[in-house]
């Protein structure tokens, strides 16, 4: 299983550089926003923890067709499926190698992206927090999509309609958190909510995405 | 004899070929005494005037527009742990049905809403919601025209519709929540069915919702035999193919 | 015709669309009902010209 996740890990990494292509559509987002809604301080402050989520909704999406594809194209996945490891951990582990290229490096840069967004500074720990206890969700249930399409061609656009409907109630609690520690409220209520949220994704969805996957390998 | 005799898709086609127009004269006669008595003989309300009206489509569309998915989500649980064929073709078979239910709420929620709170659209828990469903059903169908054999098509729908469900049901509160966290004390009043309304209105409206119930029915059994025959005609074509 | 009132325009664009809708989906599925029964019924006459497939053919339906 070890194994497993160093190698998806280091595919991820080689593949057109897993760590920045996530980091660098987030970083160009933030760039983006202010030409979009125009660069007064106040506005941006309002939306920044929205944008910064949403944008790590977005970005989580961008590599997600990837995590099953190749696997399964070339068989490894059929070869996984017959390997003593049950499929719920080979899931659990490529959700867990697309968290550490995706998840993890834009909970990291939140914090500097969101100086750029104008994010009061009191907002930040709500915000990484949250992104920290979220983003794994997005992975698992990722996963979830990207098993559901794994044996079509394109199915980079069907996916995002798969997945973001499911993406909502994660990304709720998320940019409540962030937009109450703005406001400097209290956070610990959807922060909490968020944990929970992440807690039952990782517990139960690689069970649905091995179901799908055999569905699909059968 | 059990209810799965059904399952059995030439008994399905066989028992269900006199209830389809059974179901659509019923539903026809429901809808159109449901509405017509809605639109002509009920009197408006004093504070909302003649959009009361709107009640006869807007409450059944969207009972149905839920109804629709639970009954998706029953059929896709059979067809998970029975694998009856026709249960995963009614499961397809509702989903279209479900999107028009759920777009006649959204659309005649916006027209009562514009002129009794000023404005189309509110994120509103309730309205929310149901965009959310609408998405959901996009999702599924999208997924269903997306794969191409059948029985795997199925399968993955079928699971879709079950995550699917926890999730919505997981927004739908979710919701609620957020709604509340950002405007604190301002409800929008939506129409909560029966409860308050007058028999006036009380009556033509339950005829409205018993028609629209048949409706989706009679629907779901005419679009679940065109399924049936259709896998028949591509299982029949398939084979003349293999054998030339 | 009831009077409408002021609200006229609301009200009647609500059934108006909701029934343009109705009538979409039933049209649709009618449509597609009577296409597929009729290719059916072509595939079927010519399966059954065919004695040795005609045994079969009713198996999966």
């Amino acid at each position: 299983m070890i194994a497993l996740v160093k190698r998806d890990l280091a595919l991820a990494i080689r593949a057109g550089g897993g760590f920045g292509l996530g980091l660098a559509f987030f970083l160009i987002l933030c760039v983006l926003v202010p030409f979009g809604v125009g660069p007064e301080p106040a506005l941006l402050a309002r939306i920044a923890p929205g944008i910064l989520w949403v944008g790590a909704l977005l970005a989580a999406l961008l590599s997600l067709d990837r995590i099953f594809q190749f696997d399964y194209e070339d068989g490894t996945l059929e070869v996984l499926a017959t390997a003593p490891l049950p499929l719920e951990g080979v899931a659990l582990v490529k959700a867990l190698a697309h968290w550490v290229t995706t998840g993890l490096p834009l909970t990291l840069a939140a914090a500097p992206l969101g100086m750029l967004l104008n994010l009061p500074a009191q907002a930040v720990p709500a915000l990484v927090l949250g992104l920290a206890l979220g983003t794994p969700a997005l992975s698992v249930i990722g996963a979830f999509g990207a098993a559901l399409t794994v044996g079509l061609k394109r199915g980079g656009l069907l996916i995002s309609l798969l997945v973001l409907p499911l993406y909502m109630p994660t990304l709720l609690y998320g940019a409540d958190a962030a937009r109450r520690g703005a406001a400097g409220l209290e956070a610990s209520t959807p922060l909490l909510l968020l944990a929970g949220i992440s807690a039952a994704a990782v517990a139960l969805m690689p069970f649905v995405t091995a179901a799908a996957l055999r569905m699909n390998l059968r | 004899m059990s209810i799965w005799k059904y399952a059995n898709p030439k008994q399905f086609m066989h028992s269900t070929a006199w209830l389809v127009p059974l179901f659509s004269y019923a539903a026809a006669g429901f809808i159109a005494v449901g509405l017509i008595w809605g639109f002509f003989f009920t009197p408006d309300d004093f504070r909302q005037g003649s959009t009361v009206k709107i009640i006869y489509l807007h409450v059944p569309s969207a009972l149905m527009a839920i109804n629709a998915w639970f009954m998706m989500l029953v059929a896709s649980l059979i067809w998970l742990i029975r694998r009856h064929h026709v249960s995963a073709l009614a499961a397809r078979a509702a989903a279209p049905i479900g999107v028009v239910m759920t777009l006649i709420a959204l659309f005649t929620g916006a027209v009562w809403g514009e002129p009794m709170w000023g404005t189309w659209w509110a994120w509103d828990p309730r309205l929310t919601s149901f965009l959310i469903l609408f998405l959901f059903y996009l999702g599924y169908i999208a997924l269903w025209q997306a794969i191409e054999t059948q029985d795997v098509a199925a399968d993955l729908t079928s699971i879709l519709c079950l995550v699917g469900s926890v999730f919505a049901v997981l927004s739908r509160y979710a919701v609620n929540f957020w709604n509340q966290g950002l405007h604190q004390g301002t409800s929008v009043p939506v129409a909560t069915g029966g409860r308050t309304v007058d028999d006036v209105f009380f009556v033509p409206l339950v005829i409205s919702m018993i028609g629209f119930g048949l409706l989706f029915v009679a629907l779901v059994l005419l679009r679940t035999r065109t399924e049936i025959r259709h896998r028949r005609l591509h299982a029949l074509l398939a084979r003349e193919r293999a054998a030339q | 015709m009831p009077d409408l009132g002021k609200y006229a325009e609301a009200v009647l664009s609500a059934y108006a669309v909701s029934l343009i809708l109705i009538a979409a989906i039933v049209a649709l599925s009618v449509w597609r009902s009577r296409a597929i029964k009729r290719q059916l019924a072509e595939v079927e006459a010519r399966v059954a010209t065919t004695p040795a497939r005609s045994s079969e053919k009713t198996q999966d339906a």
